[in-house]
């Protein structure tokens, strides 16, 4: 019994991890050509309006823009296997140094968002789908309702003024790095979370309700009741793992959006991430730093999304049959 | 002491009376079988044994299961009994299994949610057990299986295990047969006959299929609206029925219509040496995909004017071949022809054939557009007219369309919600006769209809050939209604036409094995007239 379900989960997740390799591939392309056709020579640009051709000519072989797009797009990939994401035009560092650097916080902050907002909303969710038409349904799905209104930056104004500035728990900007102990720094990333959070977690757990309320209308949650389980553990035995799969959908997005799209809550709390990586070069058109981010939160959707397949399989036997 | 005794039980839903003064009583070991038409409540009668009963419902009465009463019972109580004194059976195999769980863990879920002090391994050993006893043994169906490996029957079965895994005194079963073909039916019905005789259990069985009920019970109630209007020892009542009710539903069951006489040959569907495969997907990365052989070197042909039939069980190609016909899909290979033109052409359906063709489907709700008023929903084959009539005769079209089946132009204006599901009907034979196709598809047309309407719509089948000479295919399951609605019949199976020829003949004296056990498969409804 184990084993059939190991090697069928073994060779879905093959085929997963090959259709992975392929849309990275692809990924890779389509990427190089956009930036590629977008308006702007990096070299032009950074030696201004009056620049000697010679000058030009010069930079832009030391930037190697003077050999053919193949071949740059073939030492661009092999860069990136190797970890050389090649040299930022503007801050003259290490493209990989500067984003190693904001991941250490934009990664650690989305996970976070993310666990708190799984957390809530699952309980939430499961509450509200078991009351359903009741007072606490409704108290829940009206929470939720404001939670998707409200802007995630206005929470965070409010999480600070409450937080660092009454209650001084928190500082209400910066962030102090993770030398000084894994629990300060998440300390120093717990408002930025919740913000982010909250909105996140108020989707997921209208999901959640949505999705367990199909379940429980559903022919084998009555065989269940009939078999003499209470409505309780019919719910839990036999109705959250069919709801999960359009919960873990969403919340590989919330993932990958969490990653990068959080540049306002990170100006709101001046957190060096990846967002504001992202803002900062395209103004200045460091193509090369766009170029490496993107590749990057392309990367972490498609891996996002590998991983949400396996937990699909996991989940629901159907899938991993059909593969 | 009877075993299960309802007495005057009433129900109503939201206020709403669905039950009325219901009492009935079952025998260990007794068979009994509770029919009537939709909404007769007898599938409600079911769900208050249980207590199962939807959000809102109130009762009035007794359901003593022994000296238990269910009525007063605590819900906590309540659960105790359920799959331990009593278990169930539901209509939909399909749906009433949890889909993650493997088969062995959810029998054994009954066993061990009544028994806290089993060991996984002791309750598994005994699910093994159960599912062997129901006719899925250890070697072919391990535990580790999962619903979706498992055909409907084997699903029942499955569903069957789960129900009498701590052999319960009472078991219940709702349809449980509507949802399988015949010979899976007559598997199912034989295996809850034996557990009922063995386990000495009583068996309350639901079910809307008359011949189910004679050829099973031991006793039958008949209900309607709620009431029971007839109840009886199964050979008493057969041959001496006093409620004009229960006289109308066994004579509409057995409904004959008489089929004027065709007009004279002349060819009208020829289908030639038809083959229809699908692609399946690949089994390993860069072999060749499989393909599955849905139609297998079908031919025969249509004279006008005739009446054919088609039978076979699910899945052996029905649909597919109605498809085909329709030219709603391009097959492999042989030919399709319609009075001589082919029905695809190139890569796209032939519209010159298309508007000679309309389709009846089985399901009246699902259908029709609600939103669209009855004259837009049958004038809509008129799309595949090269000039749609306007005005006055789109008018006289439509009112024709629906007095011929038995509506009025008055119902031209209404939406489809405000008809029944026998209206309905009538309205989809409408849309299919508005255009005076020269074939008329009739899918499995009555197979969603209580017997009552069913022999109306029959009649009306009968009525239309007598009028418009009409030339059908009629695909169903059901053996009764195929044998009078048709002068000639196919016979299907895996893909291919194992039998055919005068509808009478083929039903008498089957030459083909699986006519043969088809026909003795399904369940017949003793000759009522007679007396004993």
């Amino acid at each position: 019994m184990l084993r059939h379900t190991f090697t069928s989960m073994l060779r879905y997740t093959f085929k997963r991890l090959l259709s992975l390799m392929i849309s990275l591939a692809v990924a890779s392309i389509v990427i190089f050509m956009v930036i590629e056709v977008a308006p702007g020579d990096p070299a032009s640009f950074m030696l201004g309006m009056n620049a000697q051709p010679e000058t030009l000519a010069a930079l832009r072989s030391e930037l190697g823009l003077d050999v053919p797009k193949i071949e740059r797009y073939f030492t661009w990939v092999a860069g990136l296997l190797t970890g050389d994401f090649g040299t930022s035009y503007t801050y003259r560092t290490p493209v990989s140094q500067m984003i190693g650097d904001r991941l250490w916080v934009s990664l650690p902050l989305a996970l976070y968002a993310l666990t708190l907002s799984t957390l809530l909303a699952f309980p939430a969710g499961i509450y509200a789908a078991s009351r359903r038409g009741q007072a606490g349904d409704i108290g829940v799905m009206g929470a939720t309702q404001l939670g998707v209104a409200v802007p995630n930056f206005w929470f965070a104004m409010i999480l600070v003024l409450i937080f660092s500035i009454n209650l001084r728990w928190f500082s209400a900007g910066g962030f102090v790095g993770w030398d000084k102990g894994f629990f300060s720094g998440l300390h120093g990333l717990t408002l930025p979370a919740i913000a982010l959070a909250l909105p996140q977690a108020a989707i997921l757990a209208r999901v959640m309700r949505s999705s367990l309320l199909d379940v429980l209308s559903e022919d084998f949650m009555r065989t269940a009741r009939a078999k003499g389980l209470t409505q309780r553990q019919a719910l839990w035995r036999h109705g959250l793992r069919n709801a999960l799969i359009p919960v873990l959908t969403i919340i590989g997005l919330q993932f990958s959006f969490l990653l990068a799209g959080s540049i306002i809550i990170e100006q709101v709390f001046y957190l060096p991430g990846l967002g504001r990586l992202v803002f900062q070069s395209i103004s200045a058109r460091d193509l090369i730093v766009v170029e490496s981010v993107v590749m990057l939160l392309v990367f972490s959707v498609i891996l996002v999304n590998f991983l949400v397949d396996l937990a699909y399989a996991a989940v629901d036997p159907r899938l991993r049959a059909r593969s | 002491m009877s075993l299960l005794q309802i007495t005057n039980l009433n129900l109503s839903i939201h206020g709403f009376d669905i039950l009325h003064d219901v009492t009935l009583s079952i025998e260990a070991g007794e068979i009994v079988a509770v029919t009537g038409e939709s909404g007769s409540g007898k599938s409600m009668t079911a769900l208050a044994t249980m207590q199962l009963l939807p959000k809102g419902a109130s009762t009035t009465g007794h359901i003593l299961l022994g000296d238990k009463d269910m009525t007063d019972m605590s819900e906590a109580g309540l659960c105790k009994m359920r799959g331990n004194e009593m278990g169930m059976v539901f209509q939909e195999p399909m749906t009433a299994l949890n889909p993650v769980q493997t088969i062995g863990a959810q029998v054994a879920e009954t066993i061990r949610i009544h028994d806290a002090a089993i060991s996984r391994a002791a309750a598994e050993e005994q699910a093994a057990k159960t599912l062997s006893r129901v006719g899925l043994p250890q070697d072919r169906f391990p535990l580790s299986r999962y619903p979706h490996e498992l055909s409907g029957g084997q699903r029942q079965r499955v569903v069957i295990a789960m129900a009498i895994a701590l052999r319960p005194r009472l078991l219940i079963a709702d349809e449980p047969t509507t949802a399988l073909d015949v010979t899976t039916q007559a598997q199912i019905l034989d295996l809850l006959k034996s557990l009922a005789r063995e386990d000495g259990m009583g068996l309350l069985m639901i079910t809307h299929d008359l011949a189910v009920v004679a050829d099973l019970a031991d006793r039958i109630i008949v209900m309607r609206k709620g009431k029971i209007v007839e109840q009886g020892a199964t050979h008493t009542l057969l041959h001496n029925m006093q409620h004009p009710y229960s006289k109308m539903l066994f004579a509409a069951a057995g409904h004959q219509v008489a089929l004027p006489k065709a007009p004279p040959p002349a060819p009208l569907l020829e289908v030639k040496n038809l083959v229809r495969d699908y692609r399946l997907s690949r089994k390993t990365l860069f072999g060749p995909a499989g393909t599955f052989r849905a139609i297998d070197d079908v031919s025969f042909a249509l004279q006008r004017g005739e009446r054919l039939g088609l039978v076979g069980e699910s899945g052996c190609g029905k649909s597919t071949l109605t498809r085909a016909l329709l030219g709603l899909e391009q097959t492999q290979g042989g030919s399709i022809t319609l009075a001589g033109e082919p029905v695809f052409t190139g890569n796209a359906p032939n519209l010159s054939v298309r508007r000679k063709m309309q389709v009846v489907f089985q399901d009246p709700f699902g259908s029709f557009n609600p939103r669209h008023r009855v004259d837009r929903l049958i004038t809509e084959p008129f799309h595949l007219l090269p000039k749609p009539p306007t005005g006055k005769d789109r008018s006289r079209a439509i009112d024709e369309a629906l007095t011929a089946v038995g509506l009025t132009a008055k119902d031209a204006t209404k939406y489809i919600h405000q008809f029944s599901g026998g209206q309905r009907q009538r309205i989809a034979i409408a849309r299919a006769l508005i255009i005076r196709p020269e074939l008329i598809l009739f899918d499995e047309a009555v197979s969603a209809l209580d017997v009552s309407v069913r022999a109306q719509i029959l009649d009306l089948l009968a009525d239309l050939c007598g009028a418009y000479d009409l030339t059908y295919l009629f695909i169903s399951h059901d053996l009764s209604v195929v044998r009078t609605v048709t002068d000639r019949v196919l016979v299907m199976k895996s893909g291919k036409i194992v039998e055919q020829g005068v509808t009478q003949d083929v039903f008498e004296n089957p030459q083909h094995t699986y006519t043969q056990t088809l026909i003795a498969a399904a369940p017949v409804l003793p000759d009522i007239g007679a007396t004993a």
